[in-house]
C-alpha cells in the first residue's frame, strides 16, 4: 500500500520531518531557545502522529523481508545511475524506502522516544540551538536506517548518526565527556568501515538482469541481494558457505555486535552513558542499540542465511555471556546510571539469544524485547535524570527514602525497575518468556545458563529499589521536590505502554509475527 | 595527428593564454605602483580565461604538435581542476597576512605562480617525454622559488632549500630513466614506445630500470613512500597558499602524467579493459611493487600525522596519506580504478583546499597553526569552525560528504578487482585517520575560549570562498552522478 501527503510518501515525512526543523533551528536566533524547543517538539510530534498513522494503516498479513511486492509505504526512486559502459555494466542506486513487519515496531519506538527525548531536554540550557539541531539530525539517521531497504542508503544513515552522537555526548556530557565520546566514535567507525567494505563486496557480487533492458545491473538494493540467483559467476561473495560469504557475516557481525553491543564489544556502552546527557542516554538505550540488532535481522540474517546457520552457536553463547556478564556486571555498579547501562547489556543479551534461536517464537520474542527494552530503559534512565537534576548525585549509596519524600515519582519508577525485572503483567515479561521459549527449543544448555540471568537482574533491581528508594533519607537530602507536569508527561506515554503490553501483547505481536515467521522459513530454507 | 603548426596553437589556447597572462603580469609590475590587488586580478582573469577555452575545447581529441602534447577529455578533466584549484589559490593569496610584509614582490608571486599552472597544464597534456619533462620542470621550477618566497622567515628558506635539493636529485634519475627508456626503444613519442615495447624489447632489464627511475621522479611529485620526506618540512614553511597549491594541483598534475605515461606506454591497450596487468614490462610484478608504495604511504602518512601539533604539518601528512589512497586507483590500473582516481582528486580538491583555507582564516586572526591553540576556536568563529569540521569530516571519508565517495570508488574498484589486502590497509588507516582530524574538531568545540577572546569575524569574500568550498563538499556526498560520469566520459575518451 502507498501513503502519500502532499505527494510525498509517508516515510520520506517521518524521516526527514526532523531534518526540516533542524533547518528551522538553525534560522531561528540564538536567544529565543523557547521556539527553538518548541520546533524540535513540533517535528518530532509530527513524527508521533505520522507513525500512529502508520501503525492504524499497516497490513499485518503481508510478509516482507525479502518479496519486495509486500513491503508497505514503499517508496523507490532512482538516485544515481550511471549508464552502461563496456567493462562496467549499469550502476544503480536508488531511494529505496518501505517497512514490514520487523521495521514497523521499531519506527513506532524511534519516533516515541525521540518526542520524549525532546521533552526531557527541555532543562538544557547550554547551546540550545546546536543541541536541538544535532539531536534532530540524530533522529533522522535513526528512522532513516529502519526505513531504507538500499544498502547504500542504509548505510548513509547510519553514518550520519555518528557525529551529532559524538557532539552530543561531547559537549553535553558529564566530566569525562570527551573520553566517553571519542570511545563511542571510535567503535562506531570500526564497524562502519568494515561494513562499508563488506557492502562494496556485495555490490560487486550481485547483478540482477533487468526486465527491461535485459542488462545486467549492479546494485545495492537489499532484497536483490537476499536472491541467490542474483550473484554472479565468480563474484567474491558468491556460493553458498564459502570463506569470503563467511568473513563477510563477520565484518557485519562485528559492526552490529559493536551497536548492540554485544560481548566483547561492549566497553564503549558504560562509558558513554554514563557521560551522556540523560535525554542522549534515552535515545541511546532506547533507539540506538536496536539498530544493531536490526541490522542482524535486515542483513546479516537474510542476505547470508548460510553463514547465519554456521555461526548461530556462537551467536547465542555470545548472547548468554552478555546475559550474565552484564547482569553480574550491573550488580557491581554503585552508579546508578552505570548500573542501568550493564542491565542493557544484559537485556540486549536476551534479544540476541532469542532470534539466535531461529524460529518464530524466539524471533518474535527478540524484536519484542528490542521494543520493550527501549521502553524500559528509556524510563529507568529518565528516572536516574529526574533525581540527577535535583540532587546533581548519581551514586546508588548517596540517595535513600526517596518513596517518602517523591511518592509519585517514585511510585512511575518503581514500574519501570519492575518492568526490567521481568515481573508477569508488564511487557518485559511477555517478551523474555518467548525468547527463553524460543531458545530452549534451539539450545537447551544455553538457554538454561542464561536464565539465571534473571535471577542475577532481579537480585540488583531489587537491590537498587532498597537503596534509592527505601529506607531512611540522608541528612542532605531533604525537601526533594516531587515531579513536574512535564516529566510525568515524559513518563506517562511510557509508563502506559508498559502496562498494556505486558497484560495484552497481541497488538505488537501481530504487527511482526507473519514477517518474522516468514524470515525464519527463508532462512531455514537457505535463501529460498 | 595534427601536423599543422596553426591548427595546433588554435588548440593550445588554454596555455598560449597563460603565457600571455604571464607576460602582461611582468610588465605590469614593472609598471603600476600599488600593484598587489590588480595583478591578482590579473591572473585570476587570466586563469578564467584559460578555463574558458578548456571548456570550449572539451570533447576535441587530437594530437597536436606533432605528437608532442594531446587534446582529450582526459587532458581536459586535469585541466579543470587545475585551473579551479588555481583560481582558489589566487583568491587565498589576496587575504594571506603571511604574504602581507612582501607587497612590493608580489608581482613576482604571481608571476611565478602563472609560470607554475602553465606547467601543470602542460603536464596534463604532454604525450612525449621530452614535453613532459620540460613541462614537469617549468611547473618544479616555479614551486621551488614559491616555496622560498617569504624569505625573511628561515622557515621558508629551508623548505625551499629542502624542496630543491630532493627536487633537484629526483628530477635528475628521472631524467636518468627518461634518457635510458629513449635508448632502449628509440622513441619519444609514448604511443611509440608502447609500440617498441609490444614489439619486443632486448634489454628489459634496462626497460625496468628506466620504468622506476621514471616512477622515482613522479613519486616525489606526489610525495609518496618512500619519496615524501620533503613534503612536511615545505608544507610547513612555505607560505600556505602555497603549500596548498603543492598538496592540490601538484599531485592532480603529476597524477595525470603519471597516469597517461604508465597506461599508454607500459600497459597493453587490451589489459586496460580487462585486469590491468603489465603485460608489456615483465620482471618486476609492478602491481604489487605499486601496492605496497601505496600500502605504505597510507600506513606511514596517516600514522605521522597522528603526532603533529603544527597544523600545516598535519595537512601535509594527511595529504601523503591522501596519494596513497589514489595510488590504489593505479595498481589497478583498470579503467574502474583510473576513474575512481580522477573522482577521488576532484572531491580532493575542494576538500583539501577548504583545510588549508579555514587553518590560513585562523592563522590570520587568531595568529596560530598550533592545533593545541585551536582550543575554543570552534565558538569564537562559528562558521569557519563548522566548515573545517565538515572539511575534516570529508577528509576522514565519512558520509554525507565528498570524501566518502571518493573513499568509496576507491575501495569499490579495489575490491572487485581483487585487492582485498590493500583495501583492508586501507580501511584500517581510515580509522587511524580519524584520530588525528577530529582531534582538531574536539579542540575548536570541547574547550570554551578565554573570557576576553571574542568572536572572530570574516569578511565577506572570505565568506564566500569558504561557502564555494563547502557546497562542493556536501554536494558531491549526496548526488555524485555528474562527478561519476564527468570522469567516466573523460576516462572513457582516453586517448585515441
Amino acid at each position: 500500500m502507498e501513503l502519500n501527503i502532499f505527494g510525498i510518501g509517508i516515510l520520506t515525512w517521518i524521516v526527514f520531518i526532523p531534518i526540516v526543523g533542524m533547518i528551522i533551528v538553525l534560522l531561528l536566533p540564538d536567544k529565543n531557545r523557547n521556539a527553538i524547543r518548541w520546533t524540535a517538539a513540533v517535528a518530532t510530534g509530527i513524527q508521533v502522529v505520522l507513525a500512529g498513522i502508520i501503525f492504524a494503516f499497516f497490513d499485518r498479513a503481508k510478509l516482507g523481508i525479502n518479496d519486495a511486492e509486500s513491503f508497505q509505504f514503499m517508496e523507490k526512486f532512482s538516485w544515481i545511475t550511471v549508464e552502461a559502459v563496456p567493462w562496467v555494466g549499469r550502476i544503480e542506486i536508488n531511494y529505496f524506502l518501505g517497512i514490514d513487519g520487523l521495521s514497523v515496531l521499531m519506527i513506532i519506538l524511534t519516533s516515541l522516544i525521540a518526542f520524549i527525548g525532546v521533552i526531557s531536554s527541555w532543562n538544557i540550557d547550554k547551546m540550545v540551538k546546536g543541541y536541538f539541531a544535532l539531536y534532530l539530525l540524530l533522529v533522522t539517521g535513526m528512522m532513516g536506517v529502519f526505513v531504507a531497504l538500499d544498502f547504500f542508503l542504509f548505510f548513509i544513515f547510519w553514518e550520519v548518526m555518528l557525529l551529532p552522537m559524538y557532539f552530543l555526548i561531547g559537549l553535553w556530557g558529564g566530566p569525562r565527556r570527551e573520553y566517553a565520546a571519542i570511545k563511542f566514535f571510535i567503535y562506531t567507525f570500526v564497524g562502519g568501515i568494515l561494513m562499508l567494505l563488506t557492502m562494496l563486496a556485495l555490490y560487486f557480487s550481485v547483478a540482477y538482469t533487468d526486465p527491461a533492458t535485459g542488462q545486467s545491473v549492479h546494485t545495492f538494493n537489499i532484497l536483490h541481494m537476499m536472491n541467490p540467483a542474483n550473484y554472479v559467476d565468480g563474484g567474491l561473495l558468491s556460493g553458498v558457505d564459502t570463506t569470503w560469504r563467511y568473513v563477510a557475516w563477520m565484518a557485519l557481525f562485528i559492526n552490529f555486535a559493536i551497536k548492540i553491543p554485544l560481548f566483547p564489544f561492549h566497553t564503549w556502552l558504560p562509558d558513554a552513558h554514563v557521560e551522556a546527557p540523560t535525554p542522549i542516554s534515552v535515545i541511546l538505550a532506547g533507539v540506538l542499540l536496536k539498530l544493531g540488532t536490526y541490522g542482524l535481522l535486515r542483513i546479516n540474517f537474510p542476505i547470508f542465511p548460510d553463514a547465519t546457520v554456521y555461526f548461530i552457536y556462537f551467536m547465542a553463547a555470545l548472547g548468554m555471556i552478555s546475559i550474565i556478564y552484564g547482569a553480574f556486571c550491573a550488580m557491581a555498579q554503585d552508579d546508578f546510571k552505570k548500573l542501568i547501562a550493564y542491565s542493557s547489556i544484559s537485556h540486549m543479551g536476551i534479544v540476541v539469544l532469542g532470534i539466535a534461536a531461529l524460529n518464530t517464537q524466539g524471533m518474535v520474542g527478540g524484536v519484542l524485547q528490542m521494543f520493550n527494552h527501549g521502553i524500559i530503559t528509556a524510563v529507568l534512565f529518565l528516572s536516574v535524570g529526574v533525581l540527577y537534576d535535583r540532587t546533581k548525585k548519581r551514586g546508588l549509596y548517596d540517595f535513600g527514602g526517596i518513596a517518602t519524600q517523591m511518592p509519585k515519582y517514585t511510585g512511575l519508577a518503581m514500574i519501570g525497575m519492575f518492568a526490567a525485572l521481568g515481573l508477569p503483567g508488564l511487557n518485559g515479561f511477555v517478551s523474555e518468556l518467548f525468547s527463553f521459549l524460543g531458545a530452549f527449543e534451539a539450545y537447551k544448555w544455553i538457554t538454561i545458563i542464561s536464565v539465571t540471568g534473571i535471577i542475577i537482574t532481579a537480585g540488583y533491581i531489587l537491590w537498587t529499589i532498597q537503596r534509592v528508594y527505601l529506607g531512611k533519607t540522608p541528612e542532605k537530602l531533604t525537601d526533594l521536590k516531587d515531579i513536574t507536569p512535564r516529566e510525568v508527561l515524559m513518563f506517562v506515554p511510557l509508563i502506559v505502554l508498559i502496562i498494556l503490553l505486558g497484560i495484552y501483547p497481541a497488538p505488537a505481536i501481530e504487527l511482526m509475527n507473519s514477517s518474522l515467521s516468514h524470515l525464519v522459513e527463508f532462512i531455514h530454507g537457505g535463501g529460498m | 595527428m595534427v601536423e599543422n603548426t596553426l591548427y595546433s596553437i588554435s588548440l593550445y589556447l588554454p596555455e598560449i593564454v597563460l603565457v600571455v597572462t604571464l607576460c602582461i603580469i611582468i610588465v605590469a609590475d614593472l609598471v603600476l605602483k600599488n600593484k598587489e590587488q590588480v595583478i591578482a586580478w590579473i591572473m585570476l582573469s587570466g586563469l578564467a580565461t584559460a578555463g574558458f577555452f578548456v571548456i570550449i575545447q572539451a570533447g576535441t581529441v587530437e594530437n597536436i604538435f606533432f605528437g608532442m602534447a594531446a587534446l582529450d577529455p582526459f587532458a581536459t578533466f586535469f585541466k579543470v581542476l587545475l585551473i579551479i584549484t588555481g583560481i582558489f589559490v589566487v583568491l587565498f593569496s589576496i587575504k594571506n597576512r603571511e604574504l602581507e610584509g612582501y607587497s612590493s614582490r608580489m608581482g613576482e608571486y604571481y608571476m611565478l605562480f602563472t609560470g607554475m599552472m602553465l606547467g601543470m597544464l602542460m603536464m596534463a597534456g604532454a604525450t612525449n617525454l621530452l614535453l613532459m619533462f620540460l613541462a614537469l620542470e617549468i611547473a618544479s621550477i616555479s614551486s621551488y622559488v614559491l616555496a622560498g618566497f617569504t624569505k625573511r622567515s628561515l622557515r621558508s628558506s629551508e623548505a625551499a632549500m629542502k624542496y630543491i635539493i630532493y627536487g633537484a636529485v629526483s628530477s635528475g634519475v628521472m631524467l636518468y630513466g627518461i634518457s635510458l627508456l629513449i635508448g632502449v626503444t628509440a622513441a619519444t613519442d609514448i604511443y611509440a614506445i608502447n609500440d617498441a615495447i609490444s614489439a619486443g624489447v632486448e634489454q628489459t632489464m634496462m626497460l625496468n630500470i628506466s620504468v622506476l627511475m621514471i616512477l622515482v621522479g613522479l613519486g616525489f611529485k606526489i610525495a609518496v613512500v618512500p619519496f615524501h620526506f620533503w613534503a612536511p618540512d615545505v608544507y610547513e614553511g612555505a607560505p600556505i597558499t602555497i603549500a596548498a597549491l603543492l598538496a592540490v594541483a601538484s599531485k592532480i598534475a603529476a597524477f595525470a602524467m603519471l597516469i597517461r605515461l604508465f597506461s599508454v606506454s607500459f600497459i597493453d591497450a587490451s589489459g586496460l579493459s580487462a585486469t590491468g596487468t603489465w603485460s608489456s614490462v615483465e620482471g618486476i610484478h609492478w602491481n604489487l611493487l605499486l601496492g605496497g608504495m601505496a600500502a605504505l604511504t597510507m600506513i606511514v602518512g596517516n600514522l605521522t600525522a597522528l603526532r603533529q601539533d603544527n597544523i600545516k604539518r598535519m595537512l601535509a601528512y594527511s595529504s601523503i596519506a591522501h596519494a596513497g589512497y589514489i595510488l590504489i586507483g593505479l595498481v589497478i590500473m583498470s579503467s574502474e580504478g583510473l576513474t575512481s582516481i580522477m573522482i577521488y582528486l576532484f572531491i580532493y580538491l575542494f576538500m583539501n583546499l577548504g583545510a588549508f583555507y579555514v587553518a590560513m582564516l585562523f592563522m590570520n586572526k587568531a595568529g596560530t597553526e598550533s592545533i593545541e591553540e585551536y582550543k575554543g576556536l570552534g565558538h569564537r568563529a562559528p562558521l569557519a569552525g563548522v566548515a573545517l569540521t565538515i572539511f575534516l569530516v570529508s577528509l576522514t571519508g565519512l558520509p554525507p560528504t565528498g570524501g566518502f565517495v571518493a573513499k568509496l570508488y576507491i575501495f569499490g574498484a579495489a575490491i572487485s578487482a581483487g585487492w582485498i589486502w590493500l583495501v583492508a590497509v586501507a580501511g584500517i588507516t581510515t580509522i587511524i585517520s580519524l584520530f588525528y582530524y577530529i582531534r582538531v574538531v574536539r579542540n575548536m568545540y570541547f574547550f570554551k575560549p578565554d573570557e576576553d577572546a571574542g568572536r572572530i569575524e570574516f569578511d565577506t569574500l572570505s565568506k564566500a570562498i569558504l561557502i564555494a568550498l563547502l557546497v562542493p563538499v556536501l554536494l558531491t556526498g549526496l548526488y555524485f552522478q555528474p562527478v561519476l560520469e564527468f570522469a567516466r566520459n573523460s576516462m572513457l575518451m582516453f586517448g585515441f
